[in-house]
């Protein structure tokens, strides 16, 4: 822990003289409101063409069949784009809407925003659950969503003053686009006073997110405590790529002063009472348990590593004997203890952990003394386990730069691990890299690597293009056997895996490959249900898992939810329930938090079916851009089985007891490579036919096609949906 | 550090009194009748033996540390005062209490907390009540150097 948490390196005492370069280009006025049962029934819409401000009324249909948030954001989406429509054409729109449970003080992890834009990296819609106080703020100054369309002509923040009741968009040459300092800056610019900061939120990217592909978006909010402004992350897909390309500096929301009742629930003592039965809960056995208060999401690293399933030099093995130097206990030491990391009001999760007092190493900002908002497990697996960088302190500096610099740590994680893997197996050198020696463990040539990405150089502009790019690039310059790179290449649909090995569980094979977005754990984490519980042994349970998980969990990003206090942090007597994997209690929280701000009844039922017309209605949009069938859902080999002799090897008899016991071959007199193919046959055959399976239980065809009659049942029959589905056999 | 000191022993749980304790609470910090606004409680603990302990904040300061906006400090006296106004409703303090004493109230936006007032011990029949000093415990948020 820092001697004193509140020592940083200031960045905000030019602020005024940096606001007054500005030179306003549109102000609009508009009439403050407040939700009533959780909706303010208006979208703000931003054109950065025509610099036009508009509003849009949310309908009683978007409420009925898309709720919010996630679905929102797919909606007016669909409305902005056709399906020729790339990444960077003025008309992709980048949306973000909170979902009408946000905002509520009462119950943990309420404050979510959701974003949803055309992805650089996948060609389809990508959407991110982000923390940080953007959402709530924007909902309490009147709008559901906000929907940003067009490019500017340069650099432009967008300012929505909810207390005033103005819209702004002004230039804004002179500000720093990395987050740490664009957060801090464009706060103190807007805020009236110090008590004011914290009804101000920033979204930012940085200089990575202008010169890759993996951007993402910051949203800020701001630490009473520490004064500062805490950063919290839409990673994945590249947003944040969207933003600058948009040349979007900032989006500033100002809001009023937060109280408890800003949603005008229709029965706050329902809220209540599920709130404080949680607060109580996380108090009572968060030390027992997960440890979220004190370690926060880091508290994952030892646990993967114990199972098997921390990724290690790029997904060839799951654990490592140096693991104990980035795990939680080191992390507990350097995070301040003692301040409520919620990253929104309420969460007494509060798993926003910070480190503070880390001097920068390397790079534009070597020397100063910053606060890191981390390491996550996704971060600490990534950059760190996945790199076979094994050293906290240059955790902490890729954490921060890839922050500051808008781009994501599991992206970033996973591309490097990528490249060291290209490196060790001579499809890269020195000289291919420009001079980076990025070996394994190697932690100064990885920050030069995202120097370079920052500065759109050298390999590191080539690394920015994230793995899928690097596979076409690295295999149009005749550097080493696409098959090779394609089975080491751990994406799908373009995106990144997330951070654990999904090698020994089949379910999760299919909860990656099978996401909507591309491989991001938020849709589906079997791997304890399946490889570790054996809870779902045959095709069909497996099935019935990646029916259900994925809509259950698609429900938290209609509504604006986190999905940690759901299920990493458990009632005493969870594990005597009929169905523990789902935590009952807590579904019962979310059907009361619903139903009491809303006014709509809902039971646990329902839950599923209002995700199931989302999901569906975002696979067809998958479809709609061209990648949303059968062959869009194949996940690369590592992820699957051994691809190599060395991970054959690392689990020699786990591997030979499978050839015996499963497939009927003995091993015995059986070369490594015989072996490994026999393996490789059966898992794929396995694997094609879980996906049988899984799109029989979801109603759709065998080509992953959702029939018209799926549609009819839904209510999303719309003809525009309807054509891609007949078009493609559905 | 000032704090209500109880006496169970001479508290008798309102089977001889009138639990004016919590009237005079409501009344001072409410000003109200409704006993649900009161800070201290006679709370049954033994259905037997009927009210037989009284629930009412130590001022041991751990809300502090819980909540997110600043709303509660401890004052000079070493009391743990409630910002109203800069109260965000979320109940954490409630559900952090190790005793149990920060309440809801229906209708009510911020929670009740006691603030040593001395309202209860004045009404006391029994004397089971009284403004008490104690050593202040370490503070729980860290401190900036």
């Amino acid at each position: 822990m820092a001697e004193d948490y509140t020592k940083r390196t200031e960045y905000t005492h030019d602020a005024q003289k940096l606001k007054a370069a500005h030179v306003l280009l549109k102000e609009v006025t508009f009439t403050p409101s407040l939700p009533v049962l959780g909706y303010n029934n208006r979208t703000l819409h931003i054109d950065l063409t025509t610099l036009a401000v508009t509003e849009k009324p949310v309908t009683q249909q978007m409420k009925d069949i898309f709720i919010g948030g996630r679905g929102f954001g797919l909606w007016y989406l669909w409305q902005a784009i056709t399906p020729a429509t790339r990444w960077n054409d003025p008309e992709n729109a980048i949306v973000i809407s909170p979902g009408p449970l946000a905002g509520n003080t009462q119950y943990p992890g309420s404050g979510k925003s959701l974003v949803v834009t055309l992805s650089p990296q996948t060609g389809i819609p990508i959407d991110s659950n982000v923390g940080g106080y953007f959402g709530p703020l924007m909902k309490f100054s009147g709008f559901d969503a906000i929907e940003i369309r067009g490019k500017a002509a340069e650099d432009v923040i967008v300012v929505i003053d909810g207390q005033q009741g103005t819209i702004r968009i002004e230039t804004a040459p002179d500000e720093p686009s990395d987050s740490h300092v664009a957060a801090e800056i464009f706060t103190a610019e807007y805020a009236a006073n110090e008590a004011d900061r914290r009804n101000v939120s920033v979204v930012s990217a940085g200089t990575a997110a202008e010169h890759s592909l993996i951007g993402c978006l910051n949203f800020s909010w701001y630490d009473v405590r520490r004064k500062v402004s805490r950063l919290k992350q839409a990673g994945r897909g590249g947003i944040g790529t969207v933003f600058r390309d948009k040349k979007i500096k900032a989006l500033v929301c100002r809001g009023p002063q937060v109280r408890g009742d800003m949603n005008h629930p229709a029965d706050p003592a329902r809220i209540t009472k599920v709130g404080v039965k949680l607060h109580k809960e996380i108090h009572d056995l968060d030390d027992q348990q997960c440890h979220m208060r004190t370690r926060g999401t880091a508290h994952l690293v030892e646990i993967m590593d114990a199972y098997d399933l921390l990724p290690v030099h790029n997904f060839q093995y799951g654990k490592h004997p140096d693991t104990d130097k980035i795990a939680s206990p080191v992390w507990e030491a350097r995070f301040t203890q003692g301040i409520p990391d919620g990253c929104w009001y309420g969460c007494s999760m509060a798993c926003a952990k910070g480190a503070d007092g880390h001097v920068v190493k390397t790079g534009p900002y070597k020397g100063h003394t910053v606060t890191v908002d981390g390491p996550e497990y996704e971060t600490a697996a990534g950059c760190a386990a996945n790199c076979g960088i094994f050293d906290p302190d240059w955790l902490l500096e890729a954490n921060f730069y890839c922050d500051t610099y808008g781009v994501c740590t599991i992206s970033f994680g996973t591309l490097t691990a990528f490249i060291m893997e290209c490196y060790q197996r001579g499809i890269l050198d020195q000289e291919r890299t420009g001079g980076l020696e990025l070996t394994w463990g190697n932690a100064e040539a990885q920050m030069e690597l995202l120097h370079q990405m920052a500065r759109g150089e050298g390999f590191g502009a080539i690394a920015g293009q994230g793995v899928h790019g690097m596979k076409r690039i690295f295999a149009e310059r005749g550097w080493g056997d696409p098959q090779l790179m394609q089975d080491i290449g751990m994406e799908v649909k373009g995106l990144e895996y997330s951070q654990y090995m999904s090698k020994e569980s089949l379910a999760q094979q299919g909860g990656y490959a099978l996401a909507n977005k591309g491989p991001q754990h938020d849709e589906a984490w079997l791997i304890f249900m399946d490889m570790v519980n054996k809870q779902i042994p045959t095709f069909e349970a497996k099935a019935e898992a990646l029916f259900y998980f994925p809509l259950f969990r698609t429900w938290f990003g209609l509504n604006g939810l986190c999905k940690l206090p759901w299920n990493d942090i458990e009632p005493a007597d969870n594990a005597q329930t009929a169905e523990p994997a789902k935590v009952p209690e807590h579904v019962y929280n979310y059907c009361e938090l619903f139903s009491g701000i809303t006014g709509r009844e809902i039971q646990k039922e329902d839950i599923i079916k209002m995700s199931e017309k989302v999901y569906n209605f975002q696979r067809v949009f998958n479809i709609r851009m061209g990648k949303g069938l059968r062959q869009h859902d194949l996940p690369p080999y590592r992820s699957v089985g051994p691809v190599t002799r060395e991970e054959y090897e690392s689990r020699a008899e786990q591997y030979d007891r499978q050839m015996r016991e499963e497939i009927g071959v003995n091993p015995e007199g059986l070369s490594i490579d015989e072996k490994i193919a026999i393996t490789r046959r059966y898992r794929e055959d396995r694997y094609q036919k879980l996906i049988d399976a899984v799109y029989k239980r979801r109603g759709w065809t065998t080509d992953g096609v959702p029939p018209v009659s799926k549609l009819q049942e839904l209510g999303i029959d719309f003809p525009e949906l309807v054509e891609v589905v007949r078009a493609h056999g559905g | 550090m000032r704090y209500l000191h109880v006496d169970l022993e001479k508290c008798d749980g309102g089977r001889h009194c009138h639990r004016e304790c919590e009237l005079a609470c409501a009344k001072m910090l409410y000003k109200t009748t409704d006993v649900a606004f009161s800070a201290i409680r006679l709370l049954p603990v033994n259905s037997h033996e009927g009210v037989l302990a009284i629930n009412v904040c130590d001022q041991c300061g751990e809300c502090v540390a819980i909540c997110p906006v600043e709303a509660l400090k401890t004052n000079k006296l070493g009391v743990v005062m409630l910002d109203k106004k800069a109260c965000v409703a979320c109940y954490m303090c409630v559900g952090f209490c190790p005793t149990l004493s920060m309440r809801t109230v229906p209708g009510l936006h911020e929670p009740v907390k006691c603030i040593v007032c001395g309202a209860c011990v004045k009404v006391c029949p029994m004397g089971a009540l009284q403004v008490a000093e104690k050593p202040a415990p370490e503070p729980l948020v860290p401190t900036a150097s």
